[in-house]
């Protein structure tokens, strides 16, 4: 107990110091008569470059360097180090806030964005010099996603320290917000994790008792993973050794939500611990389209030139990926999750789910 | 039967009194205002006295409603060279009478508005002129007249002389007129005020119907030299002005004629273009008799240059030459055995011996008359015409002008070279006048001058419009929203206006060109100002980037850095200005 504490603690504590130095950094340049300059990765695209080791995209060794001498760069300049007060007030003050939130706070300081993008960017900036994510800073997604199962938490947010919850007490499953997600491990029985794309398939799922039949952990990403889900999976995955599953729409989608759990996006190759390598794309493919005659609407322009995106895509270079993707493109066709109702509403989970778990095991 | 009769020139243009710029109610009193305030302005600038010029309109129906046309009476008073007594009644009571027949710049042209504007004050009220002149004699002259139309002489009804113990010197013409006041106010008022900008040695005072009081008060005293009178140029003639000149010349030959009478013709000009038009006959060699050769031997002798290259040469010799030769007149003979000397040296030669003869001027015949003129145009040897005639304003006086009326924020002035067209001198000058209180309105603001005259009417069909419009002024930095005037004033001695009315100038290529290099040499300047603006601009914007975020950057990463006190960045700030100044 006393050890799980300290490790949040910790990691706040580097979090500061880490944000200190950054200041100390530029206070030493102006007190020594120097413009105040900052070197970081690149983040052009030129500069991303995908790991097959890593298994996810990283950035390579282009530096960009920021002065504070150059016009065009004193403003961000300027955003930045106030990004970095900004976020050291938060932690300090174990506040949360959101990327919205950054946006306006700006202006109490008298400082400020053109639009949300322009906050977002220097967030991420933020990131960038630092080496930590947003979630560190205490700047979480508005987004919300959700976890059911067999899984005892222990809270490190203030007031709550201590308080422990297993995350079956709530049958609509509990919200993966900053709480949550600055949590520690304490136990659970579940032997896996199935990640579910749609909240209507994941109600269904604690409703048909797929946590017990199947002695998984749930979870929601809502479309979309936010990246506190991810990093969520991800330490599910790391910490508590738990083979990840995950159930979407049949549709290029569908599959690239899997992909993004599983070896994240280029716009985090400055980030860690946002991956699931391991995890599973279980479906809907689209070879189960085909097997399970499932209904079906025709595949849209968009959805293929998306498909031919992907195709060329190097987290998508796997033999799996590929066979899916041309399926896709021969059949012309995508399917929803809904679409196993056809053969009434327990089949998915009698039937199609242990069928496909056994099959990506 | 139908009956023809000779009508006088006051009579023509009474009855065509359009052209003259009569045409309505309106357009008269502006007319009759301007006409009598340019003869003021001339008569001051030859007496080089900065002008002091008085006008007063008011209303002759008495506690009338306001009617729209109405009766007024006309009052300028000038300071200028006042006029002769025995000029006064027919320099206002005949058109076309007037010192303005010379070839010199001035403002009017023609004789024609002063005397236009009387007699359309008598046509429309029936009441007579009165002018008070002096020249600053011991006496001043006071006449009331009239217009016989009909034999375009004044009538005079009263005249007065009295004793001018101050010395007064300048003309009062007071007239009543038919016009519509409160229509013309814009055009008067803007005419004014334009005149104030190219005459800005002028005091102008101006008292409108109302009794409101308009004070144009000059910048300078400064006033510009008086143009010169010039003969007129061989280019510019036509068969009309060989035929006056004729009349009056006391020359006996064409040398002597073209000499006397021409722009910058000399003896050697006059010489070899009488050769070149055929009006040239040189002797027979084998008429010349043994006293002739001698003579003729004695003149090479005397000239320099013959006697230099030709060494000993005796009258046995040329006699021997002229039995042998083919030639059958002197200077082909001359040209023949004297090769090495100059062509023009020979005809000087030939005419100093009396081997050439030309006409009588008084004897050509019409079709000779014709013919001369068609030669002047094709002889390409005359000089270009001087402009000492020609009397510009001077970028000095133009910019004062421009400043005290207009009062932009930023002024080029350009006096470009001569030039000629069709062999009048003329001289072009702009200038540009930007922000300040320059209005801004959708085209740029055309002043337009023509021998210190702001031309008001047409200003479409003006040569100075078309150019402007045919340049491209984004080249010039020249965005369309800008508070922006141009100035063109032409002077010349014959400013080619299209009408009578003296409106606009007309298109001629020569006056394009020149219009066109002196408005693009002021847009340069202006060009180069408003970049410099531009770059003061941004340089203070940069400065304040600088001073808004610097301080920023100190007091975050001083908050960051948990330090008590913020770094010093004077020396930062201090250093981005010190780069401002290089």
């Amino acid at each position: 107990m006393k050890k799980i504490e300290s490790l949040a603690k910790e990691r706040r504590r580097e979090v500061v110091k880490n944000l200190r130095k950054f200041g100390a950094r530029l206070y030493d340049q102006m007190d020594n008569g120097v413009f105040p300059w900052i070197k970081m990765p690149s983040r052009s695209i030129d500069n991303i470059f995908y790991s097959p080791e890593l298994r996810q995209y990283i950035l390579g060794d282009k530096t960009v360097r920021r002065s504070a001498r150059n016009i065009r760069h004193i403003r961000p300049f300027t955003q930045l180090v106030w990004g970095g007060y900004f976020a050291s007030e938060l932690v300090g003050q174990r506040k949360t806030s959101t990327l919205r939130d950054v946006y306006y706070s700006a202006q109490a300081y008298d400082m400020s964005f053109k639009d949300q993008p322009e906050s977002n960017s220097i967030v991420t900036d933020l990131e960038t010099v630092t080496g930590f994510s947003r979630e560190d800073f205490n700047v979480f997604p508005e987004e919300r996603s959700a976890i059911f199962g067999d899984l005892t938490i222990e809270y490190t947010v203030p007031g709550y320290e201590g308080k422990q919850l297993n995350l079956m007490s709530h049958p609509d499953g509990v919200m993966i917000g900053p709480a949550l997600t600055s949590a520690e491990f304490i136990k659970t029985r579940a032997d896996k994790v199935i990640a579910i794309e749609k909240g209507g398939l994941f109600t269904r799922f604690i409703e048909e008792r797929v946590h017990k039949k199947f002695n998984a952990l749930l979870v929601l990403t809502a479309g979309q993973a936010p990246r506190a889900t991810r990093h969520f999976i991800h330490r599910l995955n790391g910490e508590l050794h738990l083979p990840v599953f995950i159930f979407t729409d049949g549709d290029p989608w569908g599959m690239h939500i899997a992909m993004v759990i599983i070896s994240g996006s280029a716009n985090a190759a400055h980030l860690r611990e946002l991956t699931t390598p391991d995890a599973k794309w279980s479906g809907v493919w689209a070879t189960d389209i085909v097997d399970y005659k499932l209904p079906s609407d025709a595949l849209t322009e968009v959805d293929i030139k998306r498909l031919h995106e992907l195709e060329k895509d190097p987290r998508y270079k796997g033999e799996l990926w590929q066979r899916e993707i041309e399926k896709f493109l021969s059949i012309k066709k995508k399917a929803e999750q809904e679409a196993f109702s056809r053969y009434g509403l327990t089949y998915i989970v009698d039937e199609y789910l242990p069928t496909k778990l056994k099959e990506t095991e | 039967m139908e009956t023809f009769e000779e009508i006088s020139p006051a009579d023509f243009f009474y009855r065509n009194r359009d052209i003259a710029g009569f045409t309505s109610p309106a357009r008269a009193i502006f007319s009759s205002v301007r006409e009598l305030v340019e003869n003021s302005l001339d008569a001051s600038d030859l007496s080089g006295i900065p002008p002091e010029i008085y006008v007063r309109l008011s209303n002759e129906d008495s506690e009338e409603t306001p009617l729209e046309v109405g009766v007024y009476r006309l009052r300028v008073v000038d300071n200028g060279s006042g006029i002769p007594a025995r000029h006064i009644p027919s320099a206002f009571g005949q058109v076309l009478f007037g010192s303005k027949y010379k070839l010199r710049q001035a403002r009017g042209t023609f004789g024609l508005g002063g005397t236009m504007a009387i007699l359309y004050g008598q046509i429309t009220t029936h009441k007579p002129v009165e002018v008070k002149s002096s020249t600053g004699t011991s006496k001043t002259y006071e006449y009331k007249l009239a217009i016989d139309i009909q034999r375009n002489r004044p009538i005079i009804l009263d005249r007065k002389i009295r004793i001018n113990k101050e010395r007064w010197r300048g003309t009062i013409v007071d007239f009543c007129l038919e016009g519509d006041y409160f229509r013309a106010m814009p055009k008067i008022l803007e005419y004014l005020k334009q005149t104030a900008v190219v005459t800005p040695y002028a005091n102008i005072k101006f008292v409108d119907p109302k009794g409101r009081l308009y004070v144009f008060t000059r910048a300078t005293t400064k006033v510009p030299p008086a143009p010169e009178e010039t003969l007129p140029h061989p280019y510019g003639v036509d068969v009309e002005v060989i035929q006056r000149l004729i009349r009056v010349t006391d020359c006996k030959n064409m040398v002597d004629f073209m000499q006397n009478h021409f722009h910058r013709v000399g003896e050697n000009i006059s010489l070899s273009f009488l050769e070149f038009a055929g009006f040239i006959k040189s002797e027979d060699p084998m008429n010349l008799k043994h006293e002739d050769v001698v003579k003729l031997v004695q003149t090479m002798k005397a000239v320099k240059k013959f006697s230099e290259s030709l060494g000993d040469v005796n009258p046995e010799k040329i006699e021997s030459l002229i039995q042998t030769t083919q030639s059958r007149n002197m200077l082909d003979f001359m040209t023949t055995y004297f090769p090495k000397v100059d062509r023009n040296i020979i005809l000087r030669l030939l005419q100093a011996a009396g081997f050439m003869k030309t006409k009588d001027p008084n004897k050509l015949k019409p079709e000779e008359i014709v013919k001369l003129v068609q030669m002047m145009k094709k002889f390409n040897g005359f000089l270009p015409p001087d402009a000492s005639c020609l009397s510009p304003l001077g970028e000095e006086l133009l910019e004062a002008g421009i400043l005290k009326e207009l009062k932009p924020e930023f002024i080029a002035v350009f006096q470009r070279k001569p030039s000629t067209y069709s062999g009048h001198p003329f001289v072009v000058e702009t200038a540009i006048a930007y922000g300040g209180n320059i209005p801004k309105k959708e085209e740029i603001i055309v002043y337009r001058f023509a021998n210190r005259i702001p031309l008001l009417y047409d200003e479409a069909s003006d040569v100075s419009v078309k150019v402007i419009k045919s340049m491209n002024w984004r080249r010039y930095k020249v965005t369309p929203d800008m508070p922006l005037a141009i100035l063109v004033h032409m002077c010349s001695t014959k400013v080619p206006y299209k009408t009578v009315g003296k409106e606009f100038i007309a298109d001629r290529p020569e006056v394009n060109a020149e219009v066109l290099n002196g408005i693009r040499e002021v847009a340069r300047q202006l060009q180069r100002y408003l970049t410099k603006q531009e770059y003061v601009e941004k340089e203070r914007k940069r400065l304040s980037v600088f001073s808004r975020y610097l301080p920023k950057i100190a007091k975050f990463s001083t908050d960051l850095a948990r330090k008590k006190e913020e770094p010093n960045i004077e020396l930062l700030l201090r250093s981005v200005k010190k780069l401002e100044e290089d």
